[in-house]
């Protein structure tokens, strides 16, 4: 997993509240055995029509908007858990995603890929849409040893919360597993009581 | 102070608490399916690790499955790739899978329950987000991303925050044609689709408890819609009579100390949740979905809600527009092209049978077409013992063999543009059921009125009770 620390950077910013993943990545391309390509297929039929091409509104289309960080309005990753979604967004080359709300399995497939969600006030989202809707060129920093994010080279700025074991993970770019499998001694001791009926 | 039975289940299944609050849960039984598995085997042998416990491992091919002709090759080569990739993963490894051909084979969510897999006070977990059905029997029971298969696979364990706990206790008797489905998409529409985020839901109440257990599964099933990672219900004699005698299920005097040890699992008169809610059951009448998200519901005799009326009119608005619906329309009457029966929330063979009930003798409307997938091959079979698969052939509708289908529209099964199916699955979101696909999510039994009538309409007034206009 990629290491995490500060990042500053442009952004896509797509109004739209309660976007599930299969927006994300609709089911039929979720038929590969690997993480890579997904990408390929982020937002698919928001993006394309059904020959394939580019839907000029759409702001992944747009000429005006790019950047490593997604901004999107409130409740965004709902639906299935097809980790798929957080690997299209990485692939595409989002670093992190920034919304006011944030579903429970997404945030948690998020941050096991390196993709960082934070979750601000919807003040504060409201202030991201209306500063980038009038500069696309305005950047974002997120510092996440701070905890902070910024409306770069404004007063906007506000702290955001995260796990502070999830957090060390992100600094550090490790992942569960490596942790848990350094617990099998307890996991084995756990056994030995654990009654199943 | 007294504990919730959410707390009784989750306390006996942390195996440490780490830094930052999480704690280390360890999991009783993990399934797992053809899509979201292949990654987690491979990062497992990537890794040079093995399986910590492969005997709690239970695998079967459903997302990515053919409904029709399971006995043929799979055509699409990307679908048999796949499926043929969790078969030669489970032989390597040495996981029990119910794969294509399998006399158990079915959706993961309705083969765990009928094979006495899914039992009172377990944890399991499975990487689709409907694995909130089990919590019907009183388990743990959620949704994971594959990196989290894979964290299960690696060691019978997660890494997790424990979640806030929300009863929703609803009272009183369902009305006479409205069932389970209507009961979760009433609760989905009042809390809305985020509400129930960050929470572990308990369902309680007189009218809960007069569930049966495959109508109490199609109420945990849908708990995720409201964002919750799972619902649970304590178990009753309802629960132990459904598990008694099957496949797995414990037998003698394993069986007595199993109900002893289930009959404890209940919240205590004293515990205390972090949000509690209150329905009455007699209120609710039978539900449809109008826009794209599962909480975009109403009774089906009520309005399409205007903007002024709603939260948020730009997603009213989106919504609307996607869906070819006005703002303030009534939906009774509408014509409607597709009628789809299946998914894990409706596929069991309550299901069938009530569907077979009311079309036996009836014929499907001209202007739709009627698919009905059964959960599992077990129920696949069970429907044609009873002979419901010839009353439901008889009426036009077409019974293919199982898998998720068109829930999902991963495989063959998908809807065309723009037009509208109503279907007994789950989600409703933009091009679920396939690109441009018009989805609205009702019971099986406004299904098959719905496929008969070719129309939207009220199933009370088809069951004997009298609908004031």
């Amino acid at each position: 997993m990629e290491k995490f620390g500060i990042l500053e950077s442009t952004v896509v910013p797509i109004k739209v509240k309660d976007i599930d993943t299969d927006q994300i990545i609709p089911a039929r391309f979720l038929k590969a055995t690997s993480r890579e390509g997904f990408g390929e297929n982020l937002f698919r039929d928001w993006r394309f029509d059904e020959q394939g091409n580019p839907k000029p509104d759409f702001v992944l289309n747009s000429a005006r908007y790019s950047g490593s960080i997604l901004v999107a309005d409130e409740n965004f990753g709902c639906g299935s858990s097809r980790e798929h979604a957080a690997w299209a967004l990485v692939d595409y080359g989002f670093r992190a995603v920034v919304s006011s709300y944030f579903a429970d399995i997404f945030k948690g497939n998020a941050l096991n890929n390196g993709l960082l969600p934070v979750q601000v006030s919807p003040e504060f989202l409201k202030e991201i849409f209306k500063h980038t809707e009038e500069n696309p060129q305005q950047y974002l920093l997120i510092n996440l040893p701070d905890q902070t994010i910024s409306i770069s080279e404004t007063e906007f700025s506000e702290q955001f919360e995260i796990n502070s074991y999830k957090k060390m993970c992100m600094l550090n770019g490790y992942d569960d597993i490596d942790f848990l499998l350094s617990k099998k001694a307890d996991i084995e001791a756990f056994e030995k009581q654990h009654i199943e009926f | 102070m007294g504990k919730t039975l959410f707390e009784k289940v989750w306390n006996r299944h942390v195996v440490s608490e780490v830094d930052g609050g999480q704690e280390i849960v360890y999991i009783d039984r993990h399934f797992i399916h053809e899509v979201t598995s292949p990654q987690a085997f491979d990062g497992i042998r990537n890794r040079g690790i093995g399986l910590f416990r492969k005997d709690r491992i239970v695998a079967t091919a459903d997302h990515n499955v053919p409904t029709k002709d399971q006995h043929l090759p799979i055509k699409d080569f990307l679908s048999k790739h796949q499926v043929d990739t969790l078969t030669r993963n489970c032989e390597e490894f040495g996981i029990d899978l119910y794969g294509l051909g399998h006399p158990f084979q079915g959706i993961v969510h309705v083969i765990g329950p009928e094979l006495g897999i899914t039992k009172p006070g377990m944890t399991i977990v499975c990487g689709d987000s409907h694995t909130s059905t089990h919590g019907a029997f009183g388990t743990i029971a959620f949704g994971i991303g594959t990196s989290q298969v894979e964290q299960v696979m690696a060691t019978q364990c997660l890494l997790l925050q424990r979640p806030k706990t929300m009863r929703i206790t609803i009272d009183g008797t369902l009305q006479k044609g409205v069932f389970s489905k209507d009961l979760i998409l009433y609760i989905i529409s009042k809390l809305g689709t985020a509400g129930g985020t960050r929470y572990f839901v308990e369902y309680a109440g007189s009218a809960i408890r007069s569930l049966s257990m495959e109508a109490r599964m199609t109420i945990c099933n849908m708990s995720i819609e409201m964002g919750a990672r799972g619902g649970m219900i304590a178990p009753d004699e309802t629960t132990f009579d459904y598990i008694k005698g099957r496949k797995h299920a414990p037998k003698g005097e394993q069986w007595e100390k199993a109900v002893e040890y289930w009959s404890s699992l209940f919240s205590d008169e004293d515990a205390v949740f972090d949000a509690e809610f209150n329905f009455d059951a007699g209120e609710i009448e039978p539900m449809i979905t109008y826009g794209t998200n599962p909480g975009m519901g109403i009774g089906i005799t009520q309005k399409v809600p205007t903007s002024s009326q709603v939260a948020s009119p730009e997603s009213l608005k989106k919504s609307l527009e996607y869906m070819g619906l006005n703002e303030g329309e009534t939906l009774i009457g509408k014509s409607i092209d597709h009628v789809f029966i299946g998914s894990c929330t409706n596929s069991r063979i309550e299901d069938l049978r009530i569907v077979a009930e009311f079309v036996k003798g009836k014929k499907k409307a001209e202007n739709v077409t009627a698919m009905i997938v059964p959960g599992s091959k077990q129920v696949e079979e069970q429907a044609r013992k009873e002979g419901l698969h010839q009353i439901l052939e008889e009426a036009g509708f077409e019974l293919r063999e199982p898998g998720c289908s068109a829930c999902l529209g991963m495989n063959d099964d998908k809807i065309p543009k723009g037009e509208y199916c109503v279907s007994t699955s789950n989600r409703n979101f933009e091009g679920r059921q396939g690109p441009g696909a018009r989805t609205m999510l009702v019971s099986p039994l406004t299904a098959a009125v719905i496929a008969v009538e070719g129309k939207i309409s009220d199933a009370r007034n088809f069951v004997g009770v009298e609908v004031p206009a």
